[in-house]
């Protein structure tokens, strides 16, 4: 049974880990400009795509050592849905910072099926699989009547960076002048541009981490299941998205408590009880947080501004 | 206003009629996932479809007439479909050979059958199609009371004291033909350890194969789609399970094997007779061949679909939908899968299912292998 336990709660950090590093870009860009931005789960999407496309060309170029092949692609992935995240920002969210609250969200939603559309236009609308690139694993110990608890060395991977860049964009906002930069935006932005803060370039850069982020767990569903298709945003963003309103919007370890926290109750939900209920008991969970808890485990009450 | 409206609707109206009287061609049509996760099989339809037309009009058409295709994407979305159907009856097509997922083809057949329009599915085996009373309505492929009889018999015959599960993704082709086969199961003794649905279109799928690594299950069988089944394989083998997956006829694209790699090896599956190996149908296996594609899966089986059209419509003597449908019903067809005729529900008087298996990215009768 304790086997049993394990693996499920190894299945569930993966799927959470996944889901956190979506769920960041949510919660940074509604912190800082109190914006949902639709169309991240497409920025995650893209993300699959790069990585995939880049595994592509790196097999043709017969780069087969797999830690270079894995550092050029998630360098790629990155620079590349960067790109992306900046010019979504830049043409659909900028131009209407000033006009009342629905139109970017509005333009968001605009974003999100015209990125959709143009990558099932551009690459196709058949699911784009590639080859396990890491293999094998760790059997960890093995539990009664046999079972093996199994750990593949890509969750042991998808873990370890998902600490990692957790721990790193922490240091960003708590510790850097950019961090500083980011949180005055939020406090206050108009105040924050006449004390000399670039407010422009601060909410494009928050735009960017989001879409790094984004990159990231794209590969790792590149890496871990082997196959995208245009769609895989929706679900994912939907996921995320939730997961960042559970653990509080705005708040950025609540971001990654949420996606680990919907990751688990997935696993354990479909261990002792039937699959089909999965998402009731997510939504049903999360329900029951926002009734308890307005905003969500870790998110603050707004304070009203005088 | 509304005198302006009903003029120019009757404008519109005289134009359609000057038009439909200009052109002497014959709209037909296919119907399936054109975009979407299976997309793959759209594909199949389409370009099996598409040589099936022009090689008609090569010949000399039909009565004399040219065939003009019309392609519709349902995205195998029920309600896409129900779209795609109307808008078929708006551009006076006489007959559709489609759709693919039998969630699509039920709804639409409704439609098809309040406009008199001919609907041959190449693919839905769901039972219900034929089973509305519907007279427009036919299939050129199996049905998944067959195709779950076999199965079930099967697995019961050959895995005798091995635990079992069924799976499937809650969609209409899925559930029946899981469905069926656990009745079969069932009533050949053999009670399934793990009954489980998924959702369609998620990526990770480890909780439920943790469950069955769990129940130490031997044989899975799984009534879904090829996009899930390839990534349910392929997350059994990463937890080291050797699970046998045993699945039905939406399997039958390369792309299965492009999701599971070796994973996928030793996968069974059913599926009608391969109308590839039909001698009637090597002349237009070399057009394909020289095209550079492969008519896999339902390609052949949505070219013959047409082929039997044609053939019922040139015994009418009419693309009217009564009369095909007489002939359709009472005819014996030459199609690419052989000599065949539709029973009075419409379903395909041709053999039914065998059992295939997957071995280094191909699939063949398992029995050869």
């Amino acid at each position: 049974m304790l086997a049993y336990f394990l693996q499920q709660l190894i299945n569930g950090l993966t799927l959470g880990s996944i889901y956190g590093l979506i769920a960041i870009g949510y919660t940074m860009v509604y912190g800082i400009i109190g914006m949902i931005n639709f169309a991240h789960g497409e920025i995650f999407m893209i993300g699959a795509f790069v990585s995939v496309i880049a595994f592509l060309v790196l097999g043709a170029l017969d780069i087969t050592f797999i830690p270079l092949a894995l550092l050029v692609v998630l360098l790629a992935a990155m620079v590349f849905t960067a790109a992306w995240g900046w010019t979504v920002e830049r043409l659909a969210y900028r131009p209407l910072r000033g006009s009342f609250r629905l139109a970017p969200l509005i333009s968001a939603i605009g974003m999100s099926i015209a990125l959709q559309n143009f990558v099932q236009i551009s690459q196709g609308a058949r699911v784009k699989p590639i080859q396990p690139v890491i293999q094998g694993g760790v059997v960890l110990f093995t539990g009664d009547e046999g079972f093996t608890v199994v750990m593949s060395y890509l969750q042991i991977f998808i873990i370890i960076l998902t600490v990692v860049l957790m721990a790193v964009f922490t240091w960003i906002i708590t510790r850097t002048s950019l961090g500083r930069q980011q949180r005055a935006c939020e406090q206050d932005r108009m105040m924050a541009g006449l004390v000399g803060v670039n407010v422009d370039r601060t909410i494009s850069l928050t735009f960017v981490m989001g879409a790094v982020l984004a990159a990231v767990a794209g590969l790792m569903v590149t890496l871990q299941y082997g196959v995208v298709d245009f769609y895989i945003g929706f679900l994912a963003g939907m996921k995320a998205f939730t997961a960042a309103v559970l653990g509080g919007i705005g708040s950025l370890p609540g971001a990654m408590l949420g996606g680990i926290l919907i990751g688990l109750i997935e696993a354990f939900w479909s261990a002792y009880f039937t699959i089909e209920y999965k998402d009731v008991a997510v939504f049903g969970v999360l329900v029951l947080v926002l009734i308890f808890r307005p905003t969500g485990l870790l998110g603050r009450p707004e304070v009203e501004k005088v | 206003m509304r005198k302006f409206k009903l003029g120019l609707f009757s404008a519109t109206a005289a134009v359609a009629l000057f038009a439909g009287a200009a052109h002497a061609e014959i709209v037909i049509a296919t119907a399936g996932p054109m975009t979407g996760p299976y997309a793959a099989f759209g594909e199949q339809m389409r370009r099996g479809a598409e040589m099936a037309v022009k090689d008609i009009n090569a010949a000399g058409g039909v009565m004399g007439e040219q065939l003009v295709l019309q392609i519709g994407d349902d995205a195998c979305d029920p309600r896409q479909a129900v779209a795609i159907a109307n808008q078929f009856v708006n551009q006076n097509v006489v007959f559709v050979a489609g759709h693919f997922c039998s969630g699509s083809s039920i709804p639409a057949s409704r439609v098809y059958n309040e406009s008199d329009i001919i609907q041959i599915s190449p693919a839905s085996t769901n039972p219900q199609l034929t089973e509305q009373g519907f007279e427009n309505v036919f299939r050129t492929c199996g049905r998944d009371d067959q195709q779950g009889l076999i199965a079930g018999n099967y697995i019961a015959d050959n895995f005798k004291g091995k635990t079992v599960a069924v799976v499937h993704d809650k969609q209409a082709y899925s559930k029946g033909l899981a469905d069926e086969t656990k009745k079969t199961l069932n009533e050949r003794g053999v009670k399934e350890a793990v009954y489980e649905t998924i959702t369609p279109g998620e990526k990770d799928y480890s909780a439920l194969v943790t469950k069955l690594k769990q129940a130490k299950v031997d044989v899975l069988y799984y009534g879904g789609y090829h996009t899930e089944a390839g990534l349910i394989v392929r997350q059994m083998r990463e937890q080291n399970m050797d699970t046998l997956l045993i699945s039905g006829d939406a399997l039958v694209t390369d792309e299965y094997w492009s999701i599971t790699g070796d994973a996928g090896n030793g996968t069974l599956m059913t599926f009608g007779p391969d109308p590839r190996k039909n001698p009637a149908a090597q002349d237009v296996l070399k057009q394909f061949k020289e095209t550079g594609y492969e008519p896999e899966g339902y390609t052949l089986y949505t070219y013959g679909a047409i082929q039997a059209w044609v053939q019922a419509v040139e015994a009418a003597k009419t693309t009217d939908a009564g009369p095909v449908i007489k002939q359709l019903k009472s005819g014996k067809f030459q199609t690419v899968q052989g000599e065949y005729g539709f029973d009075e529900k419409g379903d395909v008087t041709a053999p039914g299912y065998v059992f295939y298996k997957w071995k280094d990215g191909k699939y063949d009768y398992a029995s050869e292998m």
